[in-house]
């Protein structure tokens, strides 16, 4: 058995007789005793550290990495500069809590400063968080903040906003009984039409994504003219954040609330989690923003300090009038992200930019390919639609093969069948594309 | 210290970036593109100095005593960041074939059996991120259950000693707070729990061992009138350390119960998170868990495992699983210590924690004076020339230990509260008890020490009302 | 700092003054005292409709928020913008340049049920003994 416990049972016995009991059980007098556990609880056999770590593996052994996976509908495989894990690694920010003490928890405080001011900026904001759970459930608790600051109880989203944040805003607005309209998609992206007919003084907020769910960049400007029109606000997220690097920042295109997934940002895939919420905004609802929020001030001797600042606005303070209950967030992932950011600095630019050539160089080689067609005409970044004949056989096949092709949409969308999203990024090498396109030819010419 | 901004000069940068292996036929619209990209231009040594001298400016249970009440900073074992970073776990994308990712299922399918017969409960959904995202997502199923049951009820109960967290989520869930009294004894207050449950009660949130760590000596009756009522029992499970192993809150009668896989399973806080707050329900709730959940197959003694779609669910509240490293440490943690292990554990945070009770007690003003859980709280009153607990944290620091959770529970004035946590040993406690009573004697004799701590820090102290006032949250140049 | 002789007083710790058929309502010396420093002050909309004795604006501190409750019933005509940039002022002069909206009174009557001075002095002296 592993024990972490720092006591000898001389100690115990010292303390017991400071407290004044003869055995541990006196400590728990206050349980109700026909309660009390007479039998150990049924878990398996304390181990040591050599068995933990073999019986670890062999169960992380039963996962599978894929040869080639072309996945990524939300959670993206991308380069990881060694400086991130060196410095998250850290004990002094790996095990530290969040920094309600200012005066001792400075480094944490100024990164968060930092990753702020970089999220601000990469999405043309007055201000950032320093982090939500996830991208998902920061655009459920944007929907709440739109509601809350407007006084009203609807809210529109395109139905290209990747399904999952789709549901998880539904779940959160189901609780504030909150309306939650699905705006069409045509093309690929949100139908304008639908949204202008959908659209009225009743509505917070029309929620877009951009790039979407099939990868394809939205007209962030149009939608937010149509929100703005409507005294709504836009909410404008992303799932793909590198994209940041190459695109217009959704602040400059009428943006009232950015939402972003910062996965990208230097963080592995680890089946969905802990990945990182980006949450900024225009100054006007700075207030109304969830979660942490650190401020720069200084000491009692006039140097520069950070702090966190804002509490009144959160659950420790407001209590029931709170607009949010968050409190813990996702602090070392969004100090990941800041170290991510810092290393690879203005070649954000650059690494788009090769996410973007290479997803179009994989698009324009497996269109070449026998039975691969074109779905969608719009611009897209790093992903792509192609439909593909009896694709959940083609599928299953190369995944016996060790290749996962990508997703088939008609799981989230029955209306496109036999459509697969495929993900290219920077890591993936051109050899890498013209091995799929290959073996999909051949995959799909067996199938025929 | 400089910001990463200032450090920024033109022309360097940490990384190089691939050379291009496509053909360059770049096709987003021009119109579409940025102009301009604010972000550091620095050296990769420029990187490295600017955040390991950062975390020189910070502090972890790694390096001292962490005791902030009803926040559990336990050891975190090594052996459980490394085995969180083995690329199968780390690498694996969460869209993979359910027979690339059984390794991943088989975990989370275990964890959340260890979890039941820790609690007691009967089903277990791991998608929450936190603590407070575990109690939404248990109100939020308070909520359908009585929809379902065609019942229109728009109240929850809440002490006044209770988490910010509790009044919040109600709030979020379309429901109205209905606050309890506690008792002299620092308990719930039954007499003003009877007084105020009524046919529009949804149900009672209840944190026990409360904030003031007390275990409720009338948990089974206080169960009993609100299950009479109609209503459910949520179990707020901060405080979990104090018991796994001794009692089961499912046996007691909650209906519900969400851990913190960062407090009482030892994952580390990491600044604020990642945390994980799992939901535990009994049977009659399972089918409102959020999707998916994990269900376990046999076929001739091999088992597979799949994801489990209920219609009746609540929906997703995160995208994918839940903070699935997070879900790994938890395991390796249980699995390291045993049925024996997490039991002793319970017992030596709670003999820890009464241990430091009965030396501070004759320094420090105890408001309740009964043996306490893993936490008990203390208070300024007794203090000379007006020093408060805010100089009391500061001085602290400058002993080299983090401060206690204050001015928390809010019906303590002045509170302090100290939780040890299992993985101190009896010196690093008398330490710091020492250390609180050299502070009461400072106080009296030189205060302005304690008034104007800390002194040993990066910074002095520093102004929260300046940082409010005249709002800086970003970076200008 | 003494609470000028020509105002009203609520138990809520606020002051009003009389003027014309406006009123001007601020909090007391006392209260800005028990709000500690304060940092920001939500200001309500015009013309929004106040209720006496209901809440209808938040003062916020570093580590509280507290609601302000209407001394009387009317529609508010004014707000001190000036506190948008400086919300100390009404720790600084809480009687003066920190005071916090005018309303158009519905009801005159009701300012015959606030305290006088030397009520309110009277009334501080037992909330602080409790």
């Amino acid at each position: 058995m592993t024990n972490y416990i720092p006591n000898s049972d001389k100690d115990k016995k010292l303390m017991m007789d400071a407290i004044g009991i003869k055995n541990t059980d006196e400590l728990f007098t206050d349980i109700p005793k026909e309660k009390i556990l007479t039998n150990p609880l049924n878990l398996p056999r304390g181990v040591s550290e050599i068995e933990l770590r073999q019986n670890m593996k062999d169960i992380c052994k039963k996962n599978i990495i894929p040869k080639l996976s072309f996945l990524g509908a939300g959670c993206y495989n991308h380069f990881i500069p060694s400086t991130v894990n060196s410095v998250i690694s850290r004990s002094e920010f790996l095990t530290a809590y969040t920094p309600y003490q200012p005066e001792i928890s400075q480094g944490s405080l100024q990164i968060m400063y930092e990753f702020q001011s970089m999220i601000a900026s990469l999405s043309g904001m007055d201000a950032a968080n320093a982090s939500m759970y996830d991208g998902a459930s920061a655009l459920a608790e944007a929907a709440s903040v739109t509601c809350l600051s407007k006084g009203k109880n609807t809210i529109l989203i395109s139905k290209s906003v990747h399904p999952e944040y789709r549901d998880v805003v539904r779940t959160y607005m189901k609780a504030r009984d909150v309306n939650v309209i699905e705006i069409e998609i045509k093309d690929g992206v949100t139908d304008k039409d639908d949204l202008k007919n959908r659209v009225n003084e009743d509505v917070a907020a029309v929620i877009v994504q951009s790039p979407n769910f099939f990868g394809i960049i939205e007209d962030q400007e149009k939608i937010s003219d149509i929100a703005h029109k409507n005294n709504a606000l836009m909410v404008s997220c992303v799932t793909e954040s590198i994209s940041l690097g190459i695109l217009k920042s959704p602040g400059s295109l009428g943006a009232d609330i950015f939402i972003g997934e910062g996965q990208s940002f230097g963080l592995t895939p680890s089946f969905g989690g802990p990945h990182l919420g980006l949450f900024a905004v225009k100054k006007e609802l700075v207030r109304k923003m969830p979660g942490r929020i650190v401020g720069k001030t200084s000491d009692a001797d006039g140097k520069d300090a950070y702090v966190l600042t804002l509490q009144a606005r959160e659950q420790h303070i407001r209590r029931e009038k709170a607009c949010s209950n968050i409190c813990t967030n996702q602090g070392l992932c969004a100090i990941a992200a800041s170290v991510y950011l810092s290393t690879v600095g203005k070649k954000l630019k650059d690494l788009a930019y090769q996410n973007m050539q290479k997803a179009h160089y994989a698009f324009d080689t497996l269109l070449q390919v026998d039975g691969c067609e074109k779905v969608f005409e719009n611009p897209f970044f790093n992903e792509f639609v192609l439909k593909v004949k009896n694709s959940r056989e083609i599928k299953s096949k190369l995944e016996e093969k060790n290749i996962i092709i990508g997703l088939l949409l008609e799981d989230f969308y029955p209306e496109l069948k036999d459509c697969i999203l495929f993900c290219v990024t920077e890591l993936t090498r051109k050899e890498d594309i013209d091995d799929l396109a290959k073996e999909l030819s051949v995959a799909i010419g067996d199938s025929l | 210290m400089i910001t990463i901004f200032e450090k920024s000069k033109g022309g360097v940068s940490a990384i190089e970036i691939l050379k291009l292996d496509v053909p360059d036929t770049g096709r987003i619209p021009k119109e579409l593109e940025r102009d301009f990209l604010e972000l550091p231009e620095v050296s990769e040594i420029e990187v490295i100095r600017h955040y390991i001298q950062l975390s020189r400016r910070n502090f972890g249970v790694d390096l001292g005593f962490y005791p902030l009440g009803s926040c559990t900073m336990k050891y975190s074992p090594k052996i459980n960041e490394e085995i969180a970073n083995f690329e199968g776990f780390s690498g694996l994308h969460p869209y993979v074939p359910l027979s690339f990712s059984q390794g991943s299922l088989k975990l989370m399918y275990g964890l959340s059996s260890f979890l039941k017969e820790i609690s007691g409960m009967d089903a277990v959904s791991l998608q929450p991120a936190a603590g407070a995202h575990g109690e939404l997502t248990g109100i939020m199923i308070m909520k359908v259950y009585f929809e379902k049951k065609q019942e229109k009820r728009t109240k929850i109960m809440i002490p006044d000693s209770a988490h910010g967290t509790n009044p919040a989520t109600v709030t979020m869930c379309g429901f109205t707070c209905m606050q309890v009294k506690s008792s002299s004894k620092g308990s719930l207050d039954i007499d003003d729990l009877k007084a105020k449950i009524d046919s529009d009660t949804v149900g009672l949130m209840l944190t026990n061992p409360n904030t003031l760590g007390i275990f409720d000596e009338n948990i089974l009756e206080i169960i009993k009138i609100v299950h009479d009522n109609g209503s459910l029992v949520y179990c707020d499970g901060a405080n979990l350390n104090a018991n796994m192993g001794i009692v089961r809150v499912g046996d007691l009668g909650f209906d519900m119960i969400h851990f913190n896989l960062h407090k009482t399973f030892s994952t580390p806080h990491g600044c604020g998170g990642p945390g994980s707050g799992p939901l535990g329900v009994k049977e009659y709730l399972a089918e409102f868990l959020p999707n998916p959940t994990i269900i376990e197959e046999k076929n001739g003694g091999r088992e597979s495992y799949k994801l489990d779609y209920s219609k009746n669910s609540i929906g997703k509240v995160k995208a994918f699983y839940g903070n699935f490293t997070v879900l790994v440490k938890a395991y390796a943690y249980i699995m390291g210590l045993g049925a024996e292990g997490i039991k002793n554990a319970a017992e030596n945070a709670v003999l820890n924690a009464n241990y430091m009770m009965s030396k501070l007690k004759k320094h420090y003003n105890l408001p309740y004076d009964r043996i306490c859980q893993h936490e008990f709280v203390i208070d300024d009153s007794r203090m000379e020339n007006n020093v408060t607990t805010n100089d009391i944290a500061k001085r602290l620091l400058d002993y080299g230990f983090h401060a206690p959770t204050v001015y928390f529970p809010l019906i303590v004035k002045g509170a302090m509260m100290i939780e040890p946590t299992e993985t101190e040993s009896k010196e690093t406690l008398d330490r710091f008890c020492d250390v609180m009573i050299k502070i009461k004697e400072e106080s009296k004799t030189d205060q302005d020490k304690v008034k104007n701590a800390p002194w040993k820090m990066p910074v002095k102290r520093v102004d929260a009302v300046k940082a409010a006032r005249e709002l800086d949250v970003v970076f200008n140049k | 700092m003494e609470n000028p002789k020509e105002l009203k007083y609520t138990k809520e710790h606020e002051w009003v003054k009389v003027e014309e058929d406006n009123v001007v309502i601020g909090v007391t010396d006392f209260a800005q005292h028990l709000l500690t420093d304060i940092v920001f002050v939500e200001l309500p909309e015009m013309g929004k409709e106040i209720e006496q004795g209901k809440p209808f604006m938040v003062i916020e501190s570093v580590k509280s928020v507290s609601d302000v409750y209407a001394s009387v019933s009317g529609k508010i005509s004014k707000v001190n913008e000036d506190l948008q940039d400086n919300s100390g002022l009404v720790n600084d002069d809480p009687f003066g340049r920190g005071w916090l909206v005018k309303v158009k009174i519905k009801d005159a009557k009701e300012i015959d049920k606030l305290m006088s001075a030397e009520e309110y002095e009277k009334f501080c002296k037992e909330e602080e003994n409790k």
